[in-house]
Order: C-alpha cells, then sequence, then structure tokens
C-alpha cells in the first residue's frame, strides 16, 4: 500500500522540527498543570485520604480542558492547510501534478489529524491518575476519546474547508474559530432560545423542541457531559437515536461532506460541463 | 504539440485573451512574448490545467486540456512565474516527493534525482534544504521538479525572472539542452534578446491575441511588414526625427548617436518616397539603410502602434 506523497511530506516536515515536540510538551504541561494543581488542592483540604468521587471530578475536568485545547488547537493545525500551500505559492504547482484534488485535501486532513491524534493519545498517562484512584470504567475513557476523534474529525474539516475557500490563513482561521465556536457555544445558546421561545406558559409538563433537543445532541459539552455519565445534563429527548449517535452522524457526515466540497473547490477542472465557445 | 484554437479569457471586464489562436510545433523551443497583461501568463495557466477558458480549446500532445487534464499534466512540467519551495525539505526530497506525485517508481527515483541534479548542476546540493539555496539555484531546482515525470512538454512562465546575469546564463544553457532531449518547451520572458537566442518560433501577444508568430529570423526580418531604417545625416538630425514623427508609414522614430532608428511599416516605394521627402527637405543624407533587427526591436515594431505612438 501506498501512502499519498502529500501525507508523507507532511509528515516530515511536521515532525522533523523542533516544533512538535515543543508543541506536546506545551500540551502536556498545561493538561497536567491542571490536573496536578486540582489533586494538590483537594488533597491539601482533605490530607491523608482520597476519595472515588474526587478523581470522578478529576476525570471530568480533565476531559473538559482536553476538549476545550482539542477546539483551540485543531483549527490552528488545518486552518493553513490549502491557504498556507496558496501562500506560499506552491499550490498550483501541486495541482497540476497527477495527484487529485480530494487526495491534497484528504492528505493534508490526515497529517492534521494525526497530529492531533497524537497530543490526546500523549495525555493517556495522565488518565491513569484516575485509575489509580478508582470511580471511572475503562469504556468511560474510551467513550471519551472516540468522542474526541469524531469531533477532531469535525473541526479539521472545518478548518480544511475555510482554508480551501479563504485566501488567507488569517481570515481563515479566524472563520474556523467562529464555527467552532457556534458549535461549542452556539449551539448550546440557540437551543435554548428556542426552548424559552417555544415554551407554553403556565403548569404540566412540556416537550422540549425536537430542534432544541437536536442542537444539544450536536454540542460537543452537553454530549461530553452525556458520556462521563452526567445524565441530568439537557432535557429529556425523544428522538429516536441516542444522543451519541445523532452527534457520530452529525459530525461524520458533516466532515464528509465539508471535505467533498473542499476537493471539489480546490479543482481547477471542476466546470467539465462548460460549454466551449468556438 | 500544443495548438490553441479561438481561446478566450475574461476576468470581470477585462478580456485576458481575445480569440487566441496559436499553435507550437512538437521538439521547438517557442517563445511568448508580449507586454505585461498581454495575457502570456493567462494562456500558460490554461494550457497547465489550472485554469478554465470561457470559450475556446487547447490541446497538448492531443489531450483536451479541459476535458482530459490529468492527461494533459502527465505530458507537462510546469514552472510558474512566481512559486515557493517547501521548508524543512531537502533537495533530494522535494524532486523525490514530485516523482512520487507524478507516479514515478520508487526504484528509479534515486538514480532519477541525481541524474536531474546533475543536469541543473546542483549535484552538490544532494542533501541541501530546499529554503537555504539562492533564487537561482531554487529555479533550477524547480526546472528539475518539472523533468521528475520526464514530461514531453514544459511550460515555463518567466523562468528567468528575477535572476543575476550569470544565473540567467545557466539557465539559458539548461533550456539548449532540453531541445537536445526532444522536449517542446513554451517559454515566455521578457528578456527579450535571450529568448531570442534559445527559441526556434517565437509569438508575440498583445491585449489577449498573437498578432506575429514564426521562426525567430522571420520575426525578427519582417515583423509584419515593418523594418528598421538607420538614417545618417549630416546635421539637423533633431529636425529631420519631427519631420519624420508624424508620417502614416512611420511608427517610431529614436536618436542613436547622431542617427535616427525608425521603424517603418511600407512597401519599398514608400520607402523610397521617405527617402526623396527627406533629400527634398534639405538634409544631405549619408546614410539610408535597413537594419537586421534584434527581437527586442521586433517587438517594438510590432505593438508599437499601441505602445510607441
Amino acid at each position: 500500500m501506498s501512502v499519498n506523497p502529500v501525507l508523507l511530506k507532511e509528515l516530515r516536515q511536521r515532525f522533523r522540527t523542533v516544533k512538535s515536540p515543543l508543541l506536546v510538551s506545551l500540551y502536556l504541561l498545561v493538561i497536567g498543570a491542571l490536573v496536578l494543581g486540582f489533586i494538590y488542592l483537594r488533597w491539601r483540604d482533605m490530607p491523608g485520604y482520597y476519595r472515588p468521587d474526587t478523581s470522578r471530578e478529576i476525570f471530568i475536568i480533565l476531559s473538559m480542558v482536553q476538549l476545550f485545547l482539542v477546539g483551540f488547537v485543531t483549527p490552528g493545525l488545518t486552518a493553513g492547510a490549502i491557504s498556507g500551500e496558496r501562500e506560499r505559492q506552491t499550490l498550483n504547482v501541486l495541482l497540476t501534478t497527477r495527484l487529485t484534488t480530494r487526495g491534497i485535501i484528504v492528505s493534508k486532513m490526515l497529517s492534521s489529524i494525526s497530529f492531533m491524534v497524537l497530543l490526546v493519545l500523549a495525555t493517556l498517562p495522565l488518565y491513569n491518575i484516575v485509575f489509580l484512584y478508582g470511580g471511572i470504567s475503562p469504556s468511560q475513557v474510551l467513550g471519551v476519546f472516540g468522542f474526541y476523534m469524531v469531533t477532531v474529525f469535525l473541526f479539521a474539516a472545518v478548518g480544511v474547508a475555510c482554508s480551501t475557500y479563504f485566501k488567507r490563513t488569517g481570515v481563515s482561521t479566524v472563520t474556523s474559530y467562529g464555527i467552532v465556536f457556534i458549535l461549542g457555544l452556539g449551539t448550546l445558546l440557540l437551543g435554548g432560545f428556542i426552548y424559552e421561545v417555544l415554551r407554553v406558559p403556565g403548569p404540566g409538563p412540556y416537550q422540549t423542541p425536537l430542534i432544541t433537543q437536536f442542537l444539544l445532541d450536536i454540542n460537543p459539552v452537553v454530549v461530553m457531559m452525556r458520556i462521563l455519565g452526567e445524565n441530568g445534563f439537557g432535557p429529556e429527548r425523544n428522538i429516536g437515536l441516542p444522543y451519541w449517535a445523532v452527534y457520530i452522524l452529525f459530525y461524520v457526515i458533516a466532515g464528509l461532506l465539508l471535505l467533498l466540497w473542499s476537493s471539489s473547490k480546490l479543482n481547477p477542472s471542476r466546470n467539465k460541463g462548460l460549454r466551449f465557445r468556438m | 504539440m500544443i495548438k490553441v484554437q479561438g481561446m478566450y479569457k475574461r476576468f470581470g471586464k477585462t478580456t485576458a485573451l481575445d480569440a487566441l489562436d496559436m499553435e507550437v510545433p512538437r521538439g521547438s523551443i517557442y517563445g511568448l512574448i508580449g507586454p505585461n497583461g498581454a495575457g502570456k501568463t493567462t494562456a500558460m495557466s490554461i494550457l497547465a490545467t489550472l485554469m478554465l477558458p470561457d470559450g475556446g480549446s487547447a490541446a497538448v500532445d492531443g489531450h483536451d486540456v479541459l476535458s482530459e487534464p490529468m492527461a494533459v499534466r502527465g505530458v507537462i512540467g510546469y514552472m510558474p512565474d512566481f512559486f515557493g519551495v517547501y521548508d524543512g525539505l531537502k533537495t533530494c526530497e522535494y524532486l523525490d516527493f514530485f516523482a512520487d506525485a507524478y507516479y514515478v517508481p520508487q526504484s528509479r527515483r534515486k538514480t532519477l534525482i541525481g541524474e536531474l541534479l546533475e543536469l541543473v548542476n546542483l549535484s552538490d546540493k544532494y542533501d541541501s534544504y530546499v529554503d537555504l539555496l539562492s533564487r537561482g539555484m531554487k529555479q533550477r531546482l524547480a526546472l528539475a521538479r518539472c523533468l521528475v515525470h520526464d514530461p514531453k512538454v514544459l511550460i515555463l512562465d518567466e523562468p528567468a525572472s528575477g535572476l543575476d546575469p550569470r544565473a540567467r546564463a545557466e539557465l539559458k544553457e539548461i533550456i539548449k539542452h532540453l531541445k537536445q532531449l526532444d522536449k517542446t518547451v513554451l517559454i515566455s520572458s521578457h528578456i527579450l534578446p535571450e529568448l531570442g537566442e534559445i527559441c526556434d518560433q517565437v509569438g508575440i501577444m498583445e491585449k489577449g491575441r498573437l498578432i506575429s508568430s514564426g521562426p525567430v529570423e522571420e520575426i525578427t526580418a519582417a515583423g509584419r511588414g515593418a523594418s528598421l531604417l538607420r538614417i545618417q545625416v549630416l546635421d539637423k538630425v533633431s529636425g529631420l526625427a519631427d519631420f519624420i514623427k508624424p508620417r502614416d508609414n512611420v511608427v517610431s522614430v529614436e536618436q542613436d548617436e547622431g542617427a535616427l532608428r525608425v521603424i517603418f511599416r511600407g512597401d519599398p516605394q514608400s520607402r523610397g518616397k521617405l527617402l526623396r521627402d527627406i533629400i527634398e527637405g534639405g538634409w544631405v543624407v549619408t546614410e539610408f539603410a535597413e537594419v537586421r533587427r534584434n527581437l527586442e526591436e521586433a517587438f517594438m515594431a510590432v505593438t508599437g502602434e499601441g505602445v510607441l505612438k
């Protein structure tokens, strides 16, 4: 099996520089400092023993910090994927090779994702602290890591799509962060707003509108809290699919559509139906 | 090898290509010259499958650029007027990347890269990082990159741009060598004398059209009926210039060390009439002759009406 040359080149360029290990170290330092700081504060208040529910709190904090960092780092890694090539004036040459635009887009995406996956996997030893004290099942940890992978996929696809559409990396980065912010907070606010607008005043149970349920199902913060077993997070649901299925379907389909659109947008010969005027 | 018929391209209200017709014979070095904005880069971008024309057709080695872009990419090596290189890659890795992108088998690549670096005189830079090379070296490396898949056609857009004279001379030698390798080269440059030295044929573009095309000797000799006259008189040279300028057949007049260089478009009768008028005007003519022009003068003669007058 041959590896796409763009992917090979990107990995070679990315992992050859000192920036990559520095970024991994910084990432671990931030997450590790927060977790160890939290443990220290808990231990200082109650020295001598450690409760399992405290380790659960650590797990939640660790996972939320990681989610925030995933949302912060992923668009930064991908928002210059294509626009960076354009700015370095290397894109035209790349497009005249026999590589397909789909191959270029997917390779760019994979190289960025691989680095993000490395960052996330590098934090696994920190999760051992949680296991040390109990209170969290391995399936929950696996669920959280699977959740990160799906989330990284869409966030990265957003970055690549913005990078394909916008000529400047700066504009692409700002727009990518904006879209990630909308997914992270906008869906929550909009869901709440729609809930309040459609709510009928008065006593009695009120069914949460489907659109609100959907918006909460695709909100990464809400979904993560649900994975962590915080079942009271969010309203009652009556969508036929479980929340994680809605999340996975939406993130994977939206990500794939963005990648398809990006490869079509990048293709200089895309208007194949164009009629020539003689 | 390259055939363009009635190609149109517009950017908003600006017409970049206006029914461009062009034909580049197999195995020739064809120079595309023209002022800035003439449409050279647009034409080359379309031939390199980077841009879609609004109308007309273009084919490279029999492959239509619109319906068979991948086939066209397989037979061309394209060097744009501005290009960058990848940071953090060595010269050999840079070429290996592009060889891989053209599906050159891995078993052949090491030898191929060595040969290409030797061709462009960069053998000693095999392990150097590309971003640390000089501009001239990058240009030569880009030329080597164009050749990794042994293309039949090379499309070189201003390859000598920004190079010092030595680097230009080196590049010129490499391009001459490409002809021996039976490559068809379409090259644009604004350094016309050099283009005249390496090209078999030239095409002069202006306002999106090819206004003149043919072998270099033919273009420099005829230039669409225009000729370069050297007129020397005993005195009052400036007055003679003013006397000649308004005449119908005169494209441009330039004073050159006591003589006039006149680009004249007309038949021998009108040329004779010009000489008679000068003599009747009171000037003592010591020289009145047609001189052989270089490509730059031919270019000025052909495009002169719009540019000079």
